[in-house]
């Protein structure tokens, strides 16, 4: 999680600076969720993910040299400058991709979870997505074929109560979008994503039903969003009491009070691994902008296969 | 390249189109144990077991006794959520299988815009290379069955017009069978689209040739005075027109656009320059049409060698009307074709 708060933090920082092409979409805030998951999944396990995807990738144990490269729009960046952040994947590491259509990557996690039913290769696959994307017909189809078939997916409505300037509560017309989950024959729970072991706790649960062929479940996990939609929202639309209050509930530092409660050096720790990273994006964002461009003659490359 | 399957093979039979296509799915799926087949109907009967289930076969019965040799974990029939069993499609291409779906109608590939167009076309470009998307998508399309504006489109530029989708559209059995086996065992998406009128027609084919390559021309008929081009149907339609042109001293050659992305450009610009006139036919609306396309590129390349302007004949650019006199006057037909060689001949 801390990871994932100082790569965000820094992506933000150095997005300020005006080299880094496009534009990104912060983590900071969710990081219970995709750690909380990943927590319980392997290399060929699948995910699929958002346009705020960079939590997703680190969770599942992406390389930051080339993950930067790529926000870069660099030839060694893991999509070789073809996505950018709203598009970085890295199949290796069973990371489908981020997926800049809401919704996008959720009918690809049951697809994939078809395959790995189908080829009894014991593959369990979780798919992130936002509140916003509970309002695509093409989740709802997804979910009914995930329960017909009884796919090996875990649902992740990461709900942060906003759908970029739209509330939760506007939009979507349940109070919980877990309720969903119950027209689907699926078990569905809501979770507090700043109390990061009922975050994992959900996750583990779920993932066990996944690979012990017991069919799919729906975790919502609720968090408020630090920062804006993208890297830049003034935030207009939102009052200063919900931006406060998404700080308050910080999952990284309500974390960490709650180890040092429990006796753990907490504070050194995370300092070591603070300076340990930070040397390390320090590494990969310096590299990355001195990296080659991608050739002008490859603009066209990867489209087909042959 | 060029190739004349129907004429040259020596062990073919007479089979129907739709038959060569149902063999060339049973061919494939014993093959290759990761060809799955998802679709609405395509078993029909779904979770009663046999002799219910199955029993269907699809909704033209193209994939009609292969519940049977392969069961429910290889022939998956869908609920109606194109969107979602297109989706579900690209993501098994993703993690492994060869899925193929039926996706019935193209008229009902909007539904799937987003699937097909975001996700299938652009999977492989936006991750560098990482993953390739090997499924096809097959539809039935295509007018003059009375099906009117909902159930009769081609959307042959639709797809054509989309980067990283392959374009696949056969005018004879022996191109149903070839193109289809290919197009299962190559790595990109492919849009499979297979015309409603030609399902009972019949053709030569050899039940033992392998995979016929994407990106090349079918010819159906040696010419020397004019080359026609159409697609699908309206290929078989270019080959009517050529015997009524026959009796009129005009010698036509008449080619299958069956692989209209990759295009065989090449080959269309050496059998178009070497006659010296061009008509290109297909059955979409006329507006950004794949005959404008290729009209475009062979006159970009042939001008100034040609004999007379290309010509070009499309449906009008309206939806499909339903009453009979309306859909006759809406599309192309072997008259409507003659005109238009007539005019290229000089002779309009």
């Amino acid at each position: 999680m801390l990871t994932i708060r100082l790569f965000e933090d820094r992506a933000r920082r150095e997005f300020g600076k005006g080299d880094m092409p496009g534009f990104v979409h912060s983590y900071a805030g969710a990081e219970a969720i995709a750690t909380g998951v990943c927590a319980h999944l392997d290399d060929a396990d699948m995910i699929t993910s958002t346009h705020r995807g960079h939590g997703h990738c680190l969770a599942k144990g992406v390389d930051i040299m080339p993950m930067v490269a790529e926000l870069y729009g660099r030839a060694n960046g893991l999509c070789k400058g073809r996505g950018g952040s709203m598009h970085i994947a890295d199949f290796s590491k069973g990371m489908l991709g981020a997926n800049a259509i809401v919704a996008g990557g959720v009918g690809i996690a049951v697809g994939a979870a078809l395959a790995a039913r189908t080829l009894g290769d014991g593959r369990v696959v979780a798919t992130f997505f936002g509140d916003g994307a509970t309002s695509q017909g093409v989740l709802h189809e997804s979910m009914n074929l995930a329960s017909i078939w009884q796919l090996p997916v875990v649902f992740v409505c990461e709900n942060n109560g906003w759908a970029e300037s739209t509330p939760t509560s506007y939009a979507v017309s349940v109070p919980q979008v877990s309720v969903r989950a119950a027209g689907y024959s699926m078990p569905g729970t809501t979770v507090d994503a700043s109390d990061y072991e009922a975050m994992h706790e959900a996750a583990r649960a779920a993932v066990k039903r996944a690979r012990s062929g017991e069919g799919p479940s729906f975790i919502e996990a609720t968090y408020l969003r630090i920062g804006g939609h993208f890297a830049g929202d003034p935030e207009g639309y939102r009052s200063k009491d919900d931006r406060h209050a998404a700080r308050d509930a910080d999952v990284v530092a309500r974390t960490a009070a709650v180890l040092t409660e429990r006796g753990s050096n907490s504070a050194a720790i995370t300092a070591e691994v603070e300076r340990d990273f930070v040397a390390r994006l320090d590494v990969a964002f310096a590299a990355a902008r001195t990296s080659a461009w991608p050739d002008a003659e490859g603009a066209d490359n990867f489209v087909y296969s042959n | 390249m060029s190739t004349a399957i129907d004429r040259t093979t020596t062990d073919a039979v007479t089979t129907t189109f739709l038959d060569a296509l149902r063999d060339a799915l049973q061919t494939c799926m014993r093959a290759d144990p990761c060809v799955v087949l998802l679709g609405e109907d395509i078993a029909g009967g779904a979770g009663q077991g046999a002799p219910l289930e199955g029993a269907m076969g699809g909704t033209f019965g193209v994939t009609k006794g292969l519940f049977e040799e392969f069961g429910a974990g290889r022939v998956l029939d869908t609920p109606i959520s194109e969107a979602g069993i297109t989706a579900a499609t690209v993501g098994a291409a993703m993690a492994g299988l060869r899925p193929v779906t039926d996706l019935m109608w193209a008229s009902f590939a909007p539904k799937a815009f987003d699937e097909v167009v975001n996700q299938a076309a652009k999977m492989r470009f936006m991750s560098g290379g990482q993953t390739s998307v090997p499924m096809v998508l097959r539809m039935a399309v295509g007018g003059g069955l009375r099906a009117a504006a909902q159930h009769s489109d081609t959307h042959y530029a639709t797809f054509t017009h989309v980067p990283g989708l392959k374009v696949v559209v056969p005018a004879t059995p022996a191109e149903a069978r070839g193109l289809l086996i290919a197009s299962i065992f190559d790595d990109d998406p492919v849009i499979f689209l297979e015309h409603m009128a030609l399902y009972t027609t019949s053709g030569l084919v050899d039940p033992y040739s392998g995979p016929m390559r994407l990106g090349e021309l079918g010819v159906l008929r040696e010419g020397s005075d004019v080359t026609i081009a159409g697609v699908g149907h309206s290929a078989l339609m270019a080959l009517e027109a050529a015997e009524t042109l026959e009796s009129e001293g005009i010698s036509a050659e008449v080619l299958s656009l069956r692989s209209l992305q990759p295009l065989d450009l090449d080959g269309l610009v050496a059998r178009a320059g070497a006659t010296g006139r061009f008509v290109v036919v297909e059955e979409g609306p006329a507006r950004c049409s794949v005959a404008s396309d290729i009209a475009a590129q062979v006159g970009e390349l042939l001008f100034g060698s040609l004999q007379a302007p290309i010509g070009r004949l499309t449906s009008n650019h309206s939806p499909v009307p339903f009453s009979p006199p309306l859909e006759d006057a809406h599309l192309p037909n072997p008259g409507k074709i003659v005109t238009v060689v007539r005019r290229t001949m000089g002779r309009g």
